[in-house]
């Protein structure tokens, strides 16, 4: 589509490129990310922003690009703007997440399929996969969850954002970044344990065995104080 | 372009690349405290009167702040207040949680393991579930579990970090309660990471004299906060997304009653009425205090002090701001987002253009902060990006150089990542970084069951002030928005059990507020809580108009 050029785009001095924000042409300069081009347009956004840095998910941004048949996806405030971008943004993502009671459940291949039965419908497209802007191997943790390796699950979807790109590319209709959720919270309770030292502590603190210290240290004067604080030893840390 | 960078600044990569072998145990000396002194006094933000002001009306009358924090407080509402009408109540409920990041949702669970019925709280917030600072947080949360350490020891790093400022009962709090909430994380199913024997990695941070900072890779905030919703669910918590609270309500006795609510989408008011209302709504960072670019959340504007201020809390220890040392500094289109402070725990050195070390990598931050500043403004031993933006290189290669290969991949993915977008490997080249604007230390006052000076009103998270004192410590924010969102949780059960039914509701306070206001005379009339920050460019704010809605 031909985008129409007004005389203030005429007269625009920098660098610039022709991006489409849901069908309409705008121009806007050649060093911004989509989010910052899209304000720079004139947009004050509400949805499909949030952190701005690439870790909250609020962005997911789908885009083709002129005359490429390929659908492209990205977060919108971590990726620059190119010449002929057709963008639209995923705000917000419809998937059912499952209510469960963790310490009810363990971990396995049953309690995935029990909540998540959905996942035994996965088609091994790998079209979640391509399409997250983490590069998480999607389809991967799905299979793992599917097969009760909960431990395998969990550490491929580490990094997941929950920006829900992949839940609206699934032909099987998986809400997988649900499902990665599940698979971490059974690996994090029931595989990594707590070391002891932790519950030791806790008892510690809890019978009392830190107050005296305390009363101490808040009866001094800021001099006495500081007095300590320059005296503190230092334990595995580099210092001079 | 080589590998991500211009040719202007490989020339200085090369230099930062051939020394690191020499530089490997090279171990700068820290400041004394006489040094830290003069370095913060020179060239940190905060000691530059040109960017503050006193506050002119109200409680902190005479406080010393930052232009942008007097601005919204010498604001009016952003609404006219005889257009509202209290006696339609759309909520009614014992506990009102304004702002659903990590404290609020914090708060909301405790509420619920205190005995609340789920159904008589609401769950407010201005954008969505999680929109909060707290998914951002990357290096990780303190708590003194080693043996070799004591809730004592992180006492007083705390406490030297924030320049003996802080309220001490808040930080004994705040350092007693570090090792319950890591094992209510792990009941919760959090996956900090562990060593192969079992014990948690710990990491150094700036100030800490131990190592005490627990992580989940450099996503702990994101998988706190991930857990923490989930859990938000699966209690059936009820919650009402893009609707900022604008104003809180009183009732005839000067309690806080509740909250008037704004539906972002459908631009109606609702009015919720509630026994007890904890503010956890978060900083300021995008005030953008002293000009500077920031880490923050796009809906951090400081609602909450306004909120608080006109309905007479006290506020504390706003006149010092954080601003994180290392900020991406390059390219242009990640400027002032965060360098999470990990990445010198794990060993990396901050250097000037020839690849020399500037100063030790892990002093508090404020200090950090005004060592790099003092490079980039008062020497020539600077990096210069092609849109002219200055800094310092962090040598993250280094870390492989110490720890292994693979050390990056398995500890800061998040970050690699982010470089990589742009074409930058962080494993075979520098990053270059300034100070940016990070959090806000002080804010309103609580005591250490969360109250604030105000009947009805609770707080917890960064909103608050007291804890950090004039400087807050790596790990000590996540660390606090679940302590304080679990002590303000715990208390508004309490209260809820008290049974106290608040009156009737008004906004006389918010007149009062109007009138104080007008006798200031201010020239140029402003309007607060800000909500969201204007970033649209200027060729379109001048043709905005304001169409007459009912004709649409």
């Amino acid at each position: 589509m031909a985008k129409a050029i007004s005389m203030r785009e005429k007269k625009e001095k920098l660098d610039t490129v022709t991006i489409y924000i849901m069908g309409q042409g705008y121009k806007v300069p050649s060093s911004l990310t989509i989010m910052k081009a899209m304000e720079y347009a004139g947009f004050k956004l509400k949805r499909g922003v949030g952190c701005r840095a690439g870790f909250c998910g609020a962005c997911a941004t789908v885009y083709r690009k002129l005359g490429d048949y390929k659908i492209y996806a990205n977060l919108a405030c971590q990726t620059k703007v190119e010449d002929g971008m057709y963008l639209t943004q995923l705000p917000f993502v419809p998937a059912n997440k499952a209510e469960y009671n963790l310490d009810e459940i363990k971990p396995s291949a049953s309690t995935m399929l029990r909540f998540y039965p959905e996942i035994a419908r996965c088609l091994s497209c790998n079209a979640c996969s391509r399409v997250c802007p983490q590069d998480i191997q999607v389809m991967d943790y799905v299979q793992y969850s599917l097969q009760g390796q909960i431990e395998k699950a969990a550490e491929l979807a580490f990094d997941c954002i929950q920006c829900g790109l992949c839940a609206i590319r699934c032909p099987a209709e998986i809400p997988q970044y649900h499902v990665a959720t599940l698979a971490r919270r059974l690996h994090g309770k029931y595989h990594m344990i707590a070391p002891d030292t932790l519950e030791q502590r806790v008892k510690e603190i809890e019978e009392g065995k830190y107050e005296k210290g305390f009363e101490e240290l808040m009866s001094l004067s800021e001099e006495e104080l500081k007095k300590r604080y320059v005296a503190r030893d230092f334990i595995d840390q580099k210092k001079a | 372009m080589i590998r991500g960078y211009p040719e202007s600044m490989r020339k200085s990569i090369d230099k930062v690349n051939k020394t690191r072998d020499k530089r490997i145990d090279q171990i700068m000396k820290d400041l004394t405290l006489e040094e830290r002194e003069k370095v913060l006094k020179e060239f940190h933000p905060d000691y530059n009167p040109a960017y503050k002001r006193t506050i002119s009306w109200g409680q902190n009358k005479g406080d010393y702040v930052p232009n942008e924090v007097a601005d919204i407080l010498e604001s009016y509402p952003i609404y006219d207040p005889d257009e509202i009408d209290l006696s339609q109540i759309d909520y009614d409920v014992g506990i009102l949680i304004i702002g659903a990041g990590g404290a609020g949702t914090a708060a909301a669970l405790w509420s619920v393991y205190s005995g609340v019925p789920n159904d008589k709280i609401l769950l407010t917030t201005k954008l969505r579930l999680g929109d909060c600072n707290t998914v951002m947080a990357q290096g990780g949360i303190q708590a003194a579990d080693r043996p070799e350490d004591s809730p004592l020891i992180h006492y007083l790093d705390a406490m030297g970090g924030g320049h003996f400022k802080n309220k001490p009962e808040l930080v004994k709090a705040l350092v007693s309660d570090g090792p319950k909430i890591i094992k209510w994380h792990k009941e919760l199913g959090l996956m900090y990471d562990q060593n192969e024997d079992g014990s948690f990695v710990e990491n150094a941070g700036g100030g800490t004299s131990r190592n005490r900072m627990h992580c989940a890779k450099d996503y702990t905030g994101m998988e706190i906060f991930r857990n923490l919703k989930d859990e938000v669910i699966n209690n059936e918590i009820p919650l009402l997304e893009f609707s900022p609270a604008v104003e809180l309500l009183k009732d005839e006795n000067g309690r806080v009653a509740g909250a008037l609510l704004y539906n972002l989408e459908t631009k109606e008011y609702s009015v919720v009425r509630a026994k007890t209302t904890i503010l956890t709504t978060g900083g300021f960072g995008r005030l953008h205090i002293a000009g500077f670019a920031t880490t923050n959340h796009y809906g951090a504007t400081g609602d909450g002090i306004v909120m608080a201020y006109r309905a007479g809390a006290k506020l504390r220890d706003l006149d010092s701001t954080q601003f994180h040392p290392t900020g991406a500094a390059f390219p242009e289109q990640i400027v002032g987002l965060l360098i999470t402070e990990k990445v010198r725990s794990l060993g990396a050195q901050v250097l000037g253009k020839n690849g020399e070390q500037i100063c030790y990598p892990l002093e508090p931050r404020d200090v950090e902060a005004a060592s790099i500043i003092r490079v980039t403004k008062s020497t020539d031993n600077y990096v210069e990006t092609p849109t002219g933006m200055r800094g310092v290189w962090l040598d993250s290669p280094l870390i492989e150089e110490i720890r292994g290969k693979g050390t990056i991949d398995k500890n800061l993915a998040a970050m690699k990542r982010m470089f990589a977008r742009f074409d930058i490997d962080m494993t075979e080249d520098p990053i270059l970084v300034h100070p940016t604007l990070h959090y806000q230390n002080g804010g309103v006052e609580l005591d250490e069951n969360g109250y604030t000076s105000v009947p009805g009103l609770l707080g917890a998270g960064e909103i608050s002030g007291g804890v950090h004192g004039k400087n807050r410590l790596m790990g000590n924010s996540l660390l606090e928005v679940n302590v304080f969102g679990r002590r303000a949780g715990i208390t508004a059960a309490k209260e809820y059990k008290r049974g106290k039914k608040p009156g009737k509701l008004t906004l006389s306070h918010v007149k009062k507020t109007i009138e104080q206001l007008d006798a200031l005379n201010i020239k140029k009339k402003r309007f607060s809580p800000i909500i969201l920050p204007e970033y649209r460019s200027e060729a379109v704010r001048d043709r905005l108009i304001q169409l007459f809605e009912s004709s649409l």
